[in-house]
């Protein structure tokens, strides 16, 4: 591997919201190594904290890949998963399938989809309703 | 105005993070809906929840926000001080409802985001 390109993978347990945000803390301390700008990270790991709740929130499981080079983050999140049936409705800001118990740890208000739209260059959410969804979410370090 | 005059209005107490003492904060914003506080784009922010779990932190870790106040006195837990030491985040516990933290902040000067 050419030392300019990294490669992490982190494995993300549906419902276990104890863990949620370690990858994300990670990804934002390997940034923060990299000198990427501060505007970039925050929105970086804004998008991908959002996406990774709702793997927690929705899905079974989960595996965050994590591609990084000199002039974009690429995180893919793939999951095992109900699925999103309509996804332009999920994008819709105050639209959520969330448990009670998802809002009790101060999220499922319906406004994680449009925040990660917000904060990656590119979004790409593909979903198969009964095997899972996969979120790719991709920011350059320069405009 | 500084994190330590801030902590003397609310009659607050540090549980976690001394090195934010000195921080100057301009701005608070108080929410228990942590997808909301992760809609705010603004740096150097207060963040005032009633929520206290790790995921509250977690966002203060997302949203580089290095001051979160638990109102209410609420326990926070030895995991959530662990990662907030981690990312040198000041915990601070007021015994005052969010209403009253928010209406003491605001008098001070402490400016809304929206």
């Amino acid at each position: 591997m050419s030392s300019e390109k990294m490669h992490f993978e982190y494995r993300v347990e549906g419902g276990n919201f104890s863990e949620a945000g370690y990858p994300s803390s990670q990804v934002k301390k390997t940034l923060k190594q990299l000198n990427v700008e501060g505007n970039v990270i925050k929105r970086t790991v804004v998008a991908l904290y959002e996406a990774e709740v709702n793997i927690v929130a929705h899905a079974y499981r989960g595996v965050i890949a994590v591609d990084i080079d000199t002039e974009k983050i690429i995180i893919t999140l793939t999951d095992e998963g109900p699925g999103i049936a309509d996804i332009k409705k999920a994008m819709e800001i105050g639209y959520s399938t969330a448990t009670p118990e998802v809002r009790e740890m101060g999220f499922g208000a319906g406004m994680g989809l449009s925040n990660m739209n917000t904060n990656a260059d590119k979004l790409s959410i593909t979903s198969e309703v009964g095997t899972g969804t996969i979120v790719e979410i991709m920011n350059y370090f320069h405009k | 105005m500084k994190v330590k005059q801030i902590i003397d209005l609310i009659k607050g107490t540090v549980v976690s993070g001394t090195e934010n003492l000195e921080y100057t904060v301009e701005m608070a914003f108080a929410s228990d809906l942590m997808s909301d506080v992760l809609t705010v784009k603004t740096d150097n922010l207060l963040l005032l929840t009633g929520l206290v779990n790790i995921q509250a932190i977690r966002t203060a870790e997302m949203s580089d926000i290095n001051c979160v106040v638990f109102v209410r006195n609420k326990k926070v837990t030895e995991e959530m001080i662990r990662i907030a030491k981690e990312n040198r985040i000041t915990i601070i516990q007021s015994p005052y409802s969010m209403f009253k933290v928010s209406g003491i902040l605001f008098n001070a000067g402490i400016k809304p985001v929206f």
